[in-house]
């Protein structure tokens, strides 16, 4: 379908909320622009507006109708978006780098050898190269604090499975479409499990509940299944091993 | 401290408030109670707020015993209740003497029952709220052998029945245009809502899926969607071309297309319809929505005075003498 329509883009969403669409695939620009749009209408502190959020490409508003309408709340996003260029925005503030222990291939990530053939790799490559990769937090979303990470290299854009593997565990790294994602629970997926590690994206009980945030860092680094298991035995973080440091 | 105590209890009983807000963001989805308009009733008979948690009883309830007398209210899904012995109605409120139990049993139609308790149950709150999410990971569902707290009842009758909508054996859902709905050919659109869906036995707390009469819907191939927020209601449509209508749950985003969207005032009746029971579709405007559901919070606001003292014949009462006929009020102080 030819999409005429210029982006950024106004739509409902259900009854209470809009969508500001920066683009209809993925790229760095529009990511950004999404991340940077929510912080500023948060910022906005508009009465009726009661909850924001940002996807890989687009920024939702949840409102409240009866206070104020889709119409108004349409112009005010429109006046707003016209204030700059959005796609050039800055990442957010208060990014991390976050470099979390990883066991890439083997029984605890069997599907390595399969994703590098279809990346046109060795094993031994295609961890070199994952592992090299600095990802970004494009966004958390699906399951509590789930992140999506990319950009990897173009050979990784490869597809998901046509069929769904029945589980994979929490804390499982899988990877399709030149991204990662670090799974939050065990989950159903048709995404290729290619490491494992120790870290908890979701901590209910923990004072800061959801481990990262949007725009943060992150690199896998390959470690032994023995440092892996050491790492289980005796993390009750929730880090797994992992180490951060605040970007400037 | 008044507690709960549960003595046996079906697989899928767990504490339920309105949810936690907020938290789309961090990819956690509000949860809450699968039929909200079931809480506002029972809070409503207590004369209670709709914030204080309470147990939702997907398919089968259990027996419970309370340490100190409390008021009651059984709403949603109708089930088969007794204290010691004795059938208590549902939509309905009744005082549980201390150690009396409360029987609830398997449900006569639609699929959950609340069990709503003078004070609410006072479980610690996590990330704002009582609610199980099971899909999340916060909360698990109950088991047999737990004690629960209740938090403080500042009184109220007890006695009194409310009418209740029947939502509890399928019909039709009022819904809006979404995302990808002028993706779908217009015949496509039409055909939607001319069709019986039936609801599938794959059904939880994150959604419905829904079989067609007839052939199933999708998009041309090779569209793909790219993945977008989700809200409660939208209506996903999977490779396999069965609906999937999304509930409190769901996940906070996803890539599949979505043909529409149910209002929040037909929520209820989605949560509620049962395995196998008939379910269509009907497109409202957007500006038609709005009114609907401003009409559907006044009348949750009207509940309170929709709940009247039930009429019940003197010969069937069999401990007339020892019935409360005065108030029927507790303080929910008397072991403070």
């Amino acid at each position: 379908m030819q999409i005429a329509d210029t982006f950024p883009k106004i739509e409902s969403v259900g009854l209470n909320g809009l969508l500001v669409r920066f683009a209809d695939t993925l790229s760095e620009p529009a990511n950004r622009a999404a991340l940077a749009f929510q912080a500023a209408v948060a910022a906005e502190g508009w009465a009726g507006v009661e909850e924001t959020s940002s996807s890989l490409t687009s920024t939702y508003l949840r409102f409240d109708p009866l206070h104020l309408t889709h119409g108004a709340l349409t112009a005010q996003l429109a006046a707003l978006l016209a204030c700059r260029d959005w796609y050039a925005a800055a990442p957010p503030h208060g990014r991390r780098f976050w470099r979390i222990p990883t066991v890439f291939g083997g029984d605890l990530a069997p599907q390595l050898v399969e994703a590098a053939e279809l990346a046109g790799q060795t094993e031994a490559e295609a961890i070199a190269t994952l592992s090299a990769a600095r990802t970004r937090v494009l966004t958390l979303g699906f399951a509590p604090g789930q992140p999506y990470l990319g950009d990897l290299p173009a050979n990784w854009n490869i597809p998901r499975q046509s069929s769904l593997t029945p589980q994979v565990p929490a804390s499982a790294l899988v990877v399709a479409v030149r991204q990662f994602v670090l799974f939050a629970n065990a989950t159903p997926t048709g995404w290729r499990h290619v490491g494992q590690t120790a870290f908890r994206c979701f901590r209910p009980d923990a004072a800061e509940p959801f481990a990262l945030r949007a725009g943060d860092e992150v690199q896998f680094q390959p470690v032994s299944f023995e440092e892996y298991r050491n790492i289980m035995k005796s993390d009750s973080t929730g880090n797994g091993g992992a180490v951060m440091e605040a970007i400037p | 401290m008044t507690v709960l105590t549960i003595v046996s209890i079906g697989p899928g009983v767990t504490v339920q408030d309105l949810g936690r807000p907020g938290h789309i963001a961090s990819g956690l989805s509000r949860g809450g109670a699968a039929d909200t308009l079931a809480v506002a009733e029972g809070a409503a008979l207590l004369r209670q707020s709709t914030d204080l948690a309470v147990l939702e009883m997907a398919g089968f309830g259990g027996n419970f015993t309370t340490s100190a007398p409390v008021r009651i209210a059984l709403t949603g899904a109708p089930m088969r209740a007794t204290i010691d012995g004795a059938p208590v109605a549902w939509n309905a409120s009744h005082l549980l003497a201390a150690g009396a139990v409360l029987s609830i049993g398997a449900v006569e139609a639609g699929v959950y029952g609340y069990l709503s308790i003078g004070g609410g149950i006072n479980t610690p709150p996590v990330l704002g709220a009582r609610a199980a999410h099971l899909a999340a990971g916060i909360g698990a569902p109950l088991r047999a052998n737990q004690s629960l707290p209740i938090g403080p009842d500042f009184g109220g009758p007890t006695g009194l029945g409310v009418g209740v909508a029947n939502r509890f054996s399928g019909g039709t859902a009022r819904i809006i245009a979404s995302l990808q709905t002028d993706l779908f050919p217009a015949e496509d659109l039409q055909r939607f809502t001319q069709t019986t869906f039936h609801r599938d036995a794959r059904a939880n707390r994150q959604g419905v899926r829904l079989v067609p009469e007839g052939q199933g819907f999708g998009l041309a191939r090779g569209q793909t969607i790219l993945s977008e927020v989700i809200t409660s209601g939208d209506i996903q449509i999977p490779g396999d071309g069965a609906p999937y209508v999304l509930l409190p749950e769901a996940q906070t985003t996803g890539g599949y297309p979505r043909i529409g969207t149910v209002i929040p005032p037909d929520l209820p009746l989605l949560a509620q319809t049962p395995a196998g029971a008939p379910l269509r579709f009907v497109f409202v405007t957007l500006d038609q929505a709005v009114e609907l559901y401003r009409q559907d919070l006044l009348a949750r606001k009207g509940l309170v005075s929709k709940c009247q003292p039930r009429l019940r014949d003197p010969a069937q009462i069999a401990d007339l003498l020892g019935y409360q006929l005065i108030s029927g009020m507790i303080t929910g102080w008397e072991d403070a």
